[in-house]
């Protein structure tokens, strides 16, 4: 009797596994309705989201959005008033789901009397897994600081600059072969070398699969390296979404001469943007099929207009952002 | 797992007790009291007429001193660890040491049990290594051995982690300097209430004496240093002295209860619990 009930337990797990196996992989973190209340402030409203497995994910907004506390709520540094975060498949309270999280944050030290080297075996130690010290002296290099592998006693962190601070912070959120890499502005103290380093850093954890959710001011940054970016403002996600769907408002610029009132009439038809001098921008409708280009060129011509450029136009992410912040201070209004 | 994060966070704690300021400062102030007692035992002997005192008379004398520069000691050790035990949690949470550490898979609470753990050995270590001293210093200058000295260096280690859990519960709510504040003036108003309690029962005035009791119950450092003195001090000393000396503050009447031992750990434990409770709430 008990062997058979053991047989059927056997099959039932195993049934139960092909089942788990077949899903599809959890999300590096996954967050819904989070709210936080600092006094009489609410500083995160209601924020939802969630970083795939291998996804980098950009946060942006303004000073104060909440960026920082939203990701100190899905690491349970801080206690969400409400919602629920899910961290590599297992909720967020529970301290096993940080085991593959690599963190660095915004404002962070580290024991100023410890080496490089001694910081990065604390943390391969506290994160319980078993990291080699090649490996550890590797992630040191990755970072740029090969110098500093070897450990020598004068180089206690307590005497680092505030990028090589940075520098180290990056190490130790990578030292533990994370599955989710959390970067709370990794290039605030680096200097534009520096930035270019963590740009490739975030593209080759990309390639490996990592997940990364990257809260930095450089947009320029976000814009490179973001496979999808939540831009928060207020305690509030003001948009969400790929970079294509962001940014999926196209513009032409046009240089126009002998600009006919029939002319300017098909110009605003099409939805003109800007004028300055003999420059033209026009925007293109967003279920453009390739034919509005041409379509106008063609119609401009034929009105006598002598075209001399046509160059494509993108809206950045940066003037995307700024739209979207200026709309909601307008609703806030 | 949460034994190896336990024994990381002690071994953090106590290299960085190790290089703090604050241990030089105890080692110079320890070293200070060794040689001034070293120093002022040996003119005793020397100039006084400490020779010509009974055998009964000097044990007397020697057993008092004795009493005096432990509490001096017990002064350093409860001021070495309250500003300790202040820095080392809320200063992390200040300077931002906490973040990355706490965004591991750790409890607070295990890590807190490293903290406290490791602040434990370093009071406990110092208070028996400079107590074991100062009483090589009585013997060797005043010929004075206390009865009960493994006992007594005990108690007064207890004392120690007693006034660092109430350290580390005051640094899980305010800044690290506050907290080291409180935590010695508590100590400090403690002892005054227990001498105000030892007057008013010489004199008889329960309600005078009950401030000592309250006193000792709301924190155990008093109540512990009194069961230290009564180990360190000559059984003798007692009767000689006689009910003139009664409320005396060098002098304990009696030796702890073990129900007052258990209070003292159950405190231990409450204190502790509330640090945990506290800490575990926190935002960071």
């Amino acid at each position: 009797m008990a062997a058979d009930s053991t047989t059927l337990g056997d099959g039932a797990v195993r049934a139960a596994a092909d089942l788990v196996a077949g899903l599809p992989p959890t999300a590096a973190v996954w967050c819904t309705g989070l709210r936080k209340r600092y006094g009489r402030h609410q500083a995160v409203d209601g924020v939802s989201f969630q970083v795939a497995r291998g996804e980098v994910l950009g946060l942006l907004g303004p000073n104060g959005a909440g960026k920082t506390t939203v990701i100190k709520m899905l690491l349970g540094l801080v206690r969400p008033d409400a919602g629920e975060v899910m961290l590599l498949g297992r909720p967020a309270g529970d301290p096993r789901a940080r085991v593959r999280v690599g963190y660095l944050p915004e404002l962070f030290r580290y024991q100023p009397w410890l080496t490089a080297t001694e910081v990065l075996a604390l943390h391969v130690r506290l994160a319980g897994v078993r990291v080699p010290a090649a490996e550890q002296r590797e992630c040191l290099a990755l970072v740029g600081l090969a110098d500093h592998a070897a450990g020598r006693a004068a180089d206690r962190v307590g005497g680092f600059s505030k990028g090589m601070q940075q520098r180290l912070g990056l190490a130790v959120a990578l030292v533990a072969r994370p599955e989710f890499v959390v970067l709370d502005e990794p290039t605030s103290a680096l200097d534009p070398l520096g930035r270019v380093d963590v740009r490739d850093l975030v593209l080759a954890l990309k390639a490996r699969g990592v997940a990364v959710l990257l809260n930095s001011h450089l947009i320029g940054e976000v814009e490179r390296v973001c496979d999808r970016v939540v831009i928060l403002d207020r305690g509030r996600v003001a948009a969400a979404g790929t970079l294509a769907e962001l940014l999926g408002q196209r513009e032409v610029r046009l240089e126009l001469t002998a600009v006919p009132p029939a002319a300017q009439a098909r110009l605003a038809a099409a939805g003109v943007v800007d004028a300055a001098g003999n420059w033209v921008t026009v925007a293109l409708p967003a279920d453009d099929d390739g034919t509005a280009v041409p379509d106008l060129v063609a119609d401009l011509v034929a009105l006598g207009v002598r075209v001399h450029a046509v160059e494509p136009g993108r809206i950045s992410l940066e003037e995307r952002l700024l739209g979207i912040l200026r709309t909601g201070a307008e609703e806030h209004r | 797992m949460t034994a190896r994060v336990v024994l990381a966070v002690a071994g953090l704690t106590l290299r960085e007790a190790a290089r703090r300021r604050v241990l030089r400062a105890l080692a110079v102030l320890t070293l200070a009291l060794l040689g001034l007692s070293a120093w002022g035992f040996s003119r005793l002997t020397a100039t006084s007429d400490f020779g010509t005192l009974t055998s009964g008379e000097a044990r007397l004398v020697a057993s008092q001193l004795l009493n005096l520069v432990m509490f001096g000691l017990s002064l350093i050790a409860a001021l070495g660890t309250a500003f300790l035990a202040g820095p080392t949690l809320s200063g992390e949470v200040e300077s931002g040491i906490a973040l990355s550490v706490l965004a591991r898979p750790v409890r607070r609470s295990t890590v807190l049990l490293g903290k406290w753990l490791g602040l434990v050995a370093f009071g406990a270590g110092f208070v028996v290594v400079s107590g074991l001293s100062l009483c090589l210093v009585v013997q060797l200058t005043v010929d004075y051995w206390p009865p009960q000295p493994v006992g007594a260096l005990a108690l007064l280690a207890a004392q120690t982690v007693v006034l660092l859990t109430l350290g580390l519960l005051l640094s899980t709510v305010i800044s690290p300097m506050a907290s080291g504040v409180i935590a010695v003036g508590l100590f400090g108003a403690t002892w005054i209430a227990g001498v105000v309690g030892g007057i008013g029962e010489a004199l008889g005035n329960d309600g005078v004496a009950r401030v000592g009791t309250i006193s000792r119950v709301l924190l155990p450092t008093d109540g512990l240093w009194r069961g230290a003195m009564h180990a360190f001090q000559d059984p003798s000393v007692l009767t000689q002295l006689g009910p003139a000396f009664d409320g005396f503050p060098f002098l304990s009447e009696a030796p702890l209860t073990p129900a007052y031992l258990g209070w003292a750990a159950l405190w231990v434990a409450m204190v502790w619990g509330l640090a945990a409770v506290s800490f575990v709430r926190r935002d960071l």
